[in-house]
């Protein structure tokens, strides 16, 4: 390993403020889930980073389940897009608001 | 301190993170979101994790980047093109963005992880087999369940009701 651990922490900083902004910013359905995957790519990043320092594999163990609960987010998350274009024909949250009380 | 090869892949990641959020073009961006993705599988085979980074790449780049695209290819071709944001909001997002960069970034700075090195070797993948046929084979169990919990539940989710009625299907 010849770079060190804060140049991990700060890249992955870096991905976790971009991914806040894309949420804050655009009202695209599937641009917000684009920045939810990069938030949980750099939550990873960060778990194989500090587990580099365990002896053992448990740090990469954590980020396979981790990597393999995002998959399973992402399944429900782009039908619940399908369904929502189904029923608004748009991709604008700004229109789902059947739920708004 | 940093090597060539870890800049080379900090601009490409940061980069194309940029690009998928930013991208006119919806398909280009989850194109661009393929980069981050990719980007990450190099930064964990630096950090000596190849089974991590192989597995990234299967189901990141392989699988649901190609989900992406498809869900992508559903919508009308108008929307794919159209920038939804908030104007209002473009300025205080990119204000959010640019404190939590800073504000972290010092804590991390700051903090005693600047100086930490290790000097333990690189833990070999197959104990990653072995932690999960031993010590983690529920986890592992419940954690195939609600994959295909999860599968099933997209299914049933996109699954149409209205097929009879074909107005939609013109």
């Amino acid at each position: 390993m010849t770079s060190e651990l804060i140049d991990f922490t700060l890249v992955s900083v870096a991905l976790l403020g971009i991914g806040i902004y894309g949420l804050a910013v655009k009202r695209n359905f599937i641009r917000m889930l684009f920045a939810v995957e990069i938030i949980i790519n750099a939550a990873n990043l960060n778990i194989v980073a500090f587990g580099r320092f365990l002896p053992h594999s448990s740090g990469q163990t954590m980020a396979l389940f981790s990597i393999a609960i995002a998959a399973a987010e992402v399944a429900v998350g782009l039908s619940l897009i399908i369904v929502a274009y189904r029923m608004y024909q748009n991709v604008d949250i700004a229109d789902f608001r059947s739920l708004k009380g | 301190m940093a090597d060539a090869v870890f800049l080379a892949l900090t601009v490409i990641t940061i980069g194309s993170a940029i690009a998928a959020l930013e991208m006119r073009s919806l398909i280009y961006g989850s194109i661009a979101l393929m980069g981050t993705l990719g980007g990450i599988a190099g930064f964990f085979f630096l950090l000596d994790a190849p089974f991590v980074a192989l597995f990234q790449i299967a189901v990141y780049v392989g699988s649901i980047a190609v989900l992406i695209l498809f869900t992508v290819m559903l919508v009308k071709r108008e929307l794919i093109f159209k920038k939804i944001e908030d104007k209002r909001r473009k300025f205080a997002g990119i204000g959010l963005m640019l404190i939590i960069m800073v504000s972290l970034g010092a804590v991390f700075l700051d903090s005693g992880i600047k100086t930490m090195t290790t000097d333990e070797p690189a833990p070999d993948f197959r104990d990653i087999g072995i932690d999960f046929v031993t010590y983690y084979w529920p986890a592992l169990i419940l954690m195939g369940l609600l994959l295909a919990g999860s599968v099933t539940g997209a299914l049933v989710l996109a699954k149409r009701e209205d097929v009879e009625n074909d107005q939609r299907a013109n």
